[in-house]
């Protein structure tokens, strides 16, 4: 981003604290990123801490202790709706060590969280957690670390393991997603683990009150969500910043305005219709560096990047295609995306780029498989999105939900 | 046109037979094994299973303990040619997957392009094709042997 950009952003900023509507949403390409306020943490779309990252947007969170005034500040940590709970690499904390959450009988836990093509593993410990300016007392964190327990079989399930900046691109994965836990019920869903030695861990149950938690729930205020904030990315750039906003409908600057609330399913999902052909199962997620939707046996024109190119499982169409899909909310909102898709091996050939507006791939092979779309931080250049959490009460419809 | 699978007698010599089984072997499923590598994914996802013909093939669904839904395709020749599963979390892979998990793996490993990629995963090798899809609390998939498809089955048909 050239320094006329940045400043045209801080001034459309100072605008906004002094006119009605601010940090209101938008579906057009012109939202207004909020600068200030109490609820508001930076966010910054570039390489991250490892260098390797198209598409994340990364925050700083500062960990502190319980109760102390001991903490560090981690920044390069992923910005993810997709996934709830706050997870560090136990490499990135330096200078705090945090307390162990213990089982009834007085053995560590542990947990395992599986994504798509990795897992975290490590122990699950306390801390106060500062975002911004808004605090989470006492909550359970994932700290990620192969070495502090012996990672059970079954947790890797195939995947490699993300422990580490290298593997995992990041500092840690800040999950604000629509869920209030990562699990949610006091069977532990299989994510939870007490060591009764470092090699000997097996699954548990787990309290909800104890499971890894998503912070924004913690909060005293401002707990019923949060609004990801991107500039519109004209094709490529170097870097982009923004703004999470804490709270829907909590403060001044978090209002809905005009954006339009699409609720989702019990499994964070809402339709996508695509050529007259409705996808279920599908979500908006910051945590995906694409859109992700279909495959060229149902949209033709787009081309998988061959297998050895450095873009494999993104599109590489031979010309730009532009695309349009209608999102349809569980209650009924409807609204038409347009986007575009661009040759991913030519987009990545620019090595300063990490910000690409119309990256893309395949959501599965060949016609088979359950189809859907993933609208991945690229829908976020240019939208505010609003993520409300389960549970919590939010203006414009029933939680959970996406706006934009 | 699902119908249950056996009484509960059956089910529980069944489950009896298996753990007996259990003992001397691991009770590894599935893909591309026998009609028995289904019993054991039943087993070891603590489920209740309906079947349902669809004509060269039947389809098992396993209704698993935590949510999750496996759809096992078992050729007229007994064989597991393909499995779809959809739930919160994402299933024992190396149960689901047998002797063809190993291949698997290594696939996910070499999934590392030149940029960090968090997206769905789409194995598509000869011998071998795999798809997850989703994110935390709604994870989808399918998995199966091109070469094992019966005729007239094609991918569209594992869903």
């Amino acid at each position: 981003m050239t320094d006329f950009r940045k400043l045209l952003i801080a001034v459309t900023g100072l605008a906004c604290s002094f006119s009605v509507g601010c940090g209101g949403g938008s579906s057009s390409k012109t939202n207004v990123i909020t600068q200030s306020g109490s609820n508001v943490a930076p966010i910054v779309v570039n390489a991250g801490p490892a260098n390797s990252y198209a598409n994340g947007a990364f925050a700083s969170v500062t960990v502190c202790v319980p109760g102390t005034s001991t903490c560090q500040t981690i920044d390069g940590v992923l910005v993810d709706t997709g996934s709830s709970g706050l997870r560090i690499v136990s490499s990135a904390l330096t200078t705090v060590a945090l307390p162990q959450q213990k089982a009834s009988d007085g053995n560590p836990v542990a947990e395992c969280l599986q994504f798509l093509g990795s897992y975290t593993w490590g122990p699950v410990q306390t801390a106060d957690v500062q975002i911004g300016g808004e605090k989470a007392s006492a909550m359970p964190i994932q700290v990620l670390s192969d070495t502090d327990f012996t990672a059970p079989s079954a947790c890797s399930n195939g995947f490699p393991s993300a422990d580490t900046v290298a593997s995992l691109g990041a500092n840690g994965i800040l999950g604000i997603g629509n869920a209030a836990q990562d699990c949610g019920d006091s069977s532990g869903c299989g994510l939870y683990y007490e060591c009764a030695s470092t090699s000997s861990c097996t699954t548990t149950g787990e309290a909800v009150a104890q499971q890894v938690v998503n912070p924004v729930a913690l909060f005293p205020t401002d707990n019923n969500g949060v609004i990801v904030e991107l500039p519109a990315v004209s094709g490529s750039e170097a870097a982009v910043n923004g703004s999470l906003v804490f709270g829907i409908g909590t403060q001044s600057n978090n209002g809905l305005g005009g954006a339009t609330v699409y609720t989702i399913d019990p499994t964070f999902s809402f339709n996508v219709e695509y050529n007259s052909t409705t996808y279920g199962g599908s979500f908006i997620d910051s945590g995906s560096n694409g859109y992700f939707f279909l495959d060229s046996s149902i949209v033709p024109a787009l081309l998988d990047c061959s297998s050895n190119s450095g873009a494999t499982g993104f599109y590489c169409p031979t010309s730009t295609q532009n695309l349009s899909a209608t999102n349809k909310g569980i209650n009924g909102a409807s609204g038409t995306v347009n986007f575009s898709i661009a040759n991913a091996e030519t987009l990545f050939n620019n090595l300063n780029d990490t910000a690409f507006s119309q990256l893309g791939g395949p959501s599965i092979i060949s016609g088979s498989g359950p189809a859907y779309f993933d609208w991945g931080l690229p829908f976020f250049y240019g939208h505010n999105v609003y993520v409300s959490i389960e549970g919590t009460t939010a203006p414009g419809g029933t939680t959970p939900y996406w706006a934009y | 046109m699902a119908k249950q699978d056996g009484s509960s007698i059956r089910l529980k010599m069944l489950v009896m037979a298996a753990a007996v089984v259990a003992t001397v072997a691991p009770a590894w499923g599935s893909l591309g094994g026998g009609a028995a590598s289904v019993q054991a994914d039943q087993i070891h996802l603590q489920g209740t299973r309906t079947m349902k013909a669809a004509g060269s093939y039947t389809v098992h669904e396993i209704q698993a303990a935590n949510g999750t839904v496996v759809r096992e395709y078992v050729s007229a020749a007994g064989k597991v040619f393909a499995i779809a599963w959809h739930g919160p979390w994402i299933p024992d892979m190396r149960q689901l997957l047998g002797n063809y998990f190993d291949q698997y793996a290594r696939a996910n490993q070499a999934q590392r392009g030149a940029r960090m990629r968090r997206a769905p995963i789409l194995i598509n090798q000869p011998g071998l094709v795999v798809q997850i899809g989703g994110h935390p609390r709604a994870f989808a998939g399918t998995a199966y042997v091109p070469e094992m498809l019966p005729s007239g089955v094609g991918a569209e048909n594992i869903q």
